[in-house]
């Protein structure tokens, strides 16, 4: 009986004969056609000492709030944070390509390693290679981080759209967080402001946007590195006068 | 296609896993349906991969059973080149990469638990997609929809092997309730440092929930049985 050699196990496709894609209509199989488990928005912001990046920890599965444990924001290498909203099973491969790449940086052992531009740059051509064969890994991707002084934003989406912003949002958060944003963001922002200013936008999420859930994780990383925060919760508020008879007005209405 | 994302497939079956201090406790219900009938009111959806590793099978059958078949197949290979005993972890990824790579053609959702050396009772659930998720327990198929509010008040950590039985035996009968897809007995798998349990619960050994009578042989039982003691003063 043959042993498997491991290293060339990292994928299996199941064999079927499916003929040629020309003549034959199942052939064309290859291409993700729609996400299951995916998650909500990704807020990150430049700050004073590097970058700030937000998300909560839900993993939606259709319209159920089915997994409530998981990490959205990782890091990558020693310069490097990488949050990812949409299907999660793409995020997670995403993750296992950049092992590979931070593995083979290491085994150059030269000193050097790989910095935020080098990574949003490889994870650019992966996305956009995906879109052209008509199969994308269905995330969106913000990648931050610091490396020799230059504080570094962007984002790439699933059609391989990548670009770098002081202020970047995903999801809902192109719509909720990027006016606040716009609005608040300074270049000189210390790190307590910054929270803030991540809690705001993700209060605003957690009203409005029906796929987030109350438990979050705020990444930061700066020249000294990476620090994820412990999950936690955030406060909400429903005590206006608005809110205790909005109906007294004209019954029947909302 | 119409992309409609709040509506994924549902699936046929009742399963869970759920960790105690100690090792692993999974359940499944027992029908497998075409359509709208009963293929095999007695199916075993918790199959072995190793020794010390389980899977519950939710979906299609088929694409379940042939995705165990290669699992088992690779584990088996990598226990011999190991040495010792495959890691649920392992385990847990080697479904992972036939289940995200094959993602456009497999329609099933998947519960890995064992018990290893190194991390002890562990489960891990695969849903449809290949995500892989660590969880203290993990429920899925189409009854696990009537499972979330339950789970999330009756959960605790740390229970003990009689209490996580109790609790997913429990849990299958509800879901077995209200699931039309789910059915038959429930059937649960308990794996720990000690070997591998198997115990069959059929339908009349579990509680009676809303609006289910107790069951009988015959009316005539019912007709028959002597009526109320007559009032005496």
């Amino acid at each position: 009986m043959l042993l498997i050699l491991w290293g060339v196990l990292i994928q299996f496709t199941i064999p079927i004969d499916n003929g040629d894609a020309l003549k034959n209509a199942e052939a064309d199989s290859q291409r993700t056609l729609y996400p299951y488990v995916t998650g909500t928005s990704i807020v990150a912001i430049k700050y004073k000492d590097g970058v700030l990046m937000a998300s909560d920890m839900g993993g939606s599965y259709g319209s159920t709030l089915r997994y409530k444990n998981i990490e959205r924001v990782k890091a990558i290498g020693k310069h490097s944070l990488l949050g990812a909203s949409g299907e999660i099973s793409d995020f997670q491969e995403i993750l296992r390509y950049l092992d590979e790449l931070v593995l083979n940086d290491n085994m150059w052992d030269d000193g050097n390693s790989l910095g935020p531009k080098e990574v949003h740059n490889y994870l650019t051509r992966v996305m956009y290679n995906r879109r052209n064969k008509f199969n994308p890994l269905w995330n969106t991707l913000v990648l931050g981080g610091v490396k020799n002084g230059e504080i570094y934003l962007g984002m790439v989406s699933m059609i391989g759209v990548s670009f770098e912003d002081n202020h970047v949002a995903t999801g809902f958060g192109n719509h909720l967080a990027r006016p606040i944003l716009r609005d608040e963001w300074r270049a000189d922002l210390s790190f307590e402001d910054g929270v803030k200013l991540l809690e705001k936008c993700m209060r605003v999420l957690l009203y409005r946007d029906r796929s987030a859930i109350n438990k979050l994780q705020i990444a930061k990383i700066t020249e000294e590195g990476v620090t994820v925060s412990q999950p936690y919760s955030l406060k909400t508020f429903w005590e206006f006068q608005a809110f205790h008879n909005p109906t007294a007005g004209a019954q029947g209405s909302w | 296609m119409d992309l409609n994302l709040d509506a994924p497939h549902s699936m046929g079956t009742t399963i869970i896993g759920v960790t105690y201090n100690g090792g692993v406790v999974l359940g499944a219900d027992s029908r497998t349906s075409t359509g709208m009938y009963v293929a095999n009111r007695a199916s075993d959806k918790i199959t072995q991969l190793t020794d010390n590793v389980y899977v519950c099978r939710s979906g299609s059958a088929a694409d379940s059973q042939v995705v165990s078949d290669y699992v088992r197949y690779f584990l088996h290979q990598h226990t011999i080149q190991l040495g010792q005993p495959a890691t649920v972890k392992v385990s847990a990824n080697l479904i992972r990469m036939l289940a995200y790579n094959n993602k456009n053609m497999l329609q099933t959702g998947l519960i890995v638990g064992g018990w290893d050396k190194y991390e002890g009772g562990k489960i891990y659930g695969i849903p449809l997609g290949g995500t892989v998720v660590e969880q203290p327990f993990a429920i899925g198929g189409s009854g696990s929809s009537y499972l979330y509010g339950f789970f999330d008040q009756a959960w605790k950590e740390n229970m003990t092997k009689e209490e996580a039985e109790q609790l997913v035996v429990k849990a299958v009968s509800l879901a077995i309730a209200r699931d039309g897809a789910s059915g038959g007995v429930v059937r649960t798998v308990i794996i720990n440092s000690e070997g591998v349990t198997r115990n069959f619960y059929p339908g009349d050994k579990l509680q009676l929930w809303h609006e289910e009578l107790e069951p009988q042989n015959s009316l005539l039982d019912i007709l028959n049985a002597a009526g109320p003691e007559p009032m005496a003063i």
